[in-house]
């Protein structure tokens, strides 16, 4: 067994502590009797009564799981082929433009995202009619477009670590490139598609800026409800919300790790037996 | 070879000519950026352009037929109410002030942990990695919050250096930039760690063996091998954190006060509660005008990243 650094395993332990203190302390105080967030006055489940009885909230939840869903299927739909492009298809004209536009929205203020594309729907429904509303659609639209960046990222890695021996087999026999893809490549890559639609769906679950920019009445997703409530102060109903939250992500990666060891673990006996 | 796989790889093999299908699989993303992230950013240049009117949307066009001739108005006037009024300019240097030192703490505190994670055991690589990435896939905004409660005058940080006895009367940490330093780096420690790990984590270890046989010591050593060649790293760790916090809105709107103004609140409020359309398109503009150079850096990394 290698020990680790001293001094950087030190800043490891401490920056983990960092990340996780602040997490565990919103949960402790989701159980709290006292609705003063600060104070602890003793064990109570009742903010979590009240959340779900928030038909506001439960709304959003609603809301926000349409958009995320739609958004994440729609990314993967277009960030694939955009890694295809970027890692198979060498030089070809427009690759700097598909490459910047791949990467950009990677790091763009999200200010900056949500107030263009706002202002291209305002022009829109003033030049054709359409969006007459801003609502589900042209959120789903905001984070296909922002989350089809990421997803193609998370593509483009896995693509380039496929042996290309194989495809080149395939084609090799005769296999036209379209039924390459779909019958040796995707499933290949399909982790890398579940890996970039989960993020995508995170992804847009959690965003704010961008949705509040682009969203009209009547269209409230999660982030924007909370954000207003929390804007007044600490509330403890969000503190119930939060652990929900935690408790949701940690379950969801635990069965992720859990699938991906068995996966591995199949594999491995699987390579035991052939070498027999 | 089969007559269509051989036509199908001749036509592609040509430079310049890509086949049908190919040339769709490159259309279908092309299409949807440019049409829904390029274009917008047209406009927005366009409406900064424009005069604030009673209308709707609340904005003059920019060019109009009056009597049979084709009229165009140019208002540059948002520009200079922008960079006139000191306001905006010290949202701006607050903003790449603020983004600054939390690169640098994000830097500084993400690099040891990147280095203890890429030193570890590949089993425990792989739960390390799972920790750090863990807390960017709960809610920014409930992080954010957390935070909130814990700097506020009655807060956990306060009681802490009331109870060992540091301080005698809480201090105000909430609404200051401090707050709004701390939580960048929460939130955006993850984007510096990853980076920084996949870097360190291909480094060939023997290098470093290399050094210290050869009598190297270690802060030597580090300066001159480690540090160098995880330059790469180091760039695209510091970009996603930098860039994305200069227009940050909810951390500078939770955490910060009146003395922490941040460009991308300021732009927020001039578009939601003064609803001036095209000031807040100005502001857009000179912000992106600002990180042109991190951007295109940003770009020209990721691009040889992908092409690799």
């Amino acid at each position: 067994m290698r020990r680790l650094p001293s001094f950087s395993g030190a800043a490891l332990a401490l920056g983990l502590v960092f990340l996780y203190l602040p997490m565990a302390v919103l949960v402790a105080y989701s159980f709290n009797v006292s609705s003063l967030v600060t104070v602890w006055a003793g064990f109570s489940t009742k903010w979590y009564g009240e959340l779900f009885r928030d038909e506001q909230i439960l709304a959003a939840v609603w809301t926000s799981f349409k958009v995320a869903f739609f958004a994440a299927g729609m990314a993967v739909c277009l960030g694939t082929p955009a890694a295809l492009a970027m890692t198979r298809f060498g030089r070809f004209r427009g690759r700097t433009m598909l490459a910047s536009m791949v990467t950009a929205p990677l790091v763009m203020p999200e200010v900056i995202t949500g107030l263009s594309l706002l202002l291209l729907f305002v022009q829109m429904a003033a030049l054709t009619g359409w969006p007459a509303d801003r609502g589900m659609v042209t959120i789903w639209i905001a984070h296909t477009t922002f989350c089809s960046a990421y997803v193609a990222v998370v593509v483009a890695a896995r693509l380039r670590e496929v042996d290309r021996s194989i495809e080149e087999a395939a084609m090799d026999l005769g296999s036209p490139p379209a039924k390459t893809f779909f019958t040796v490549t995707l499933p290949i890559i399909s982790p890398a598609l579940i890996a970039g639609w989960l993020l995508a769906f995170t992804l847009s679950l959690d965003d704010l800026v961008v949705a509040s920019f682009v969203s009209g009445p009547g269209a409230n997703t999660l982030p924007m409800v909370v954000f207003s409530s929390v804007r007044l102060g600490v509330s403890p109903k969000i503190n119930a919300l939060a652990t929900l939250i935690i408790l949701a992500v940690s379950l969801a990666t635990l069965v992720a790790w859990y699938l991906m060891r068995r996966g591995e673990k199949k594999r491995r006996a699987g390579l035991v037996r052939t070498g027999d | 070879m089969s007559l269509r796989a051989r036509l199908a790889f001749l036509s592609a093999a040509r430079p310049g000519r890509l086949s049908l299908g190919r040339r769709a699989v490159i259309a279908l993303p092309l299409v949807w950026l440019a049409l829904f992230f390029l274009l917008p950013f047209a406009l927005v240049l366009k409406i900064s352009l424009s005069e604030a009117a009673i209308s709707v949307p609340p904005y003059a066009p920019l060019a109009e037929y009056v009597d049979g001739t084709l009229q165009v108005f140019l208002d540059l006037g948002n520009y200079l109410f922008v960079l006139g009024d000191s306001l905006y300019a010290a949202a701006y240097w607050g903003s790449v002030k603020t983004a600054f030192l939390a690169t640098l703490a994000c830097l500084l505190l993400g690099y040891p942990m990147a280095w203890a994670m890429a030193r570890a055991r590949p089993r425990a690589q792989l739960v390390l990695l799972l920790l750090v990435m863990l807390p960017s896939w709960t809610s920014f905004l409930i992080r954010i919050y957390a935070w909130m409660g814990i700097l506020s005058n009655s807060g956990l940080a306060n009681q802490l250096l009331l109870g060992l006895g540091l301080i005698d009367a809480p201090l105000r940490l909430l609404n200051t930039r401090f707050a709004v330093i701390v939580g960048i780096v929460y939130a955006y420690l993850p984007f510096m760690v990853l980076p920084l790990y996949a870097h360190l984590n291909r480094l060939d270890m023997t290098l470093w063996e290399a050094a210290s046989d050869l009598g190297s010591r270690r802060f030597n050593t580090f300066m001159t091998v480690t540090l160098p060649l995880s330059a790469g790293g180091i760039v695209a760790g510091c970009l996603l954190v930098f860039i994305p916090a200069v227009g940050e809105f909810v951390i500078p709107e939770l955490l910060g006060g009146p003395d922490t103004l941040m460009i991308g609140k300021v732009l927020w409020d001039e578009f939601f509660l003064n609803r001036d359309w095209p000031v807040a398109a100005a502001l857009a503009t000179i912000m992106l005008g600002l990180l042109v150079i991190p951007l295109m850096l940003f770009h020209r990394h990721q691009s040889r990243e992908l092409a690799s």
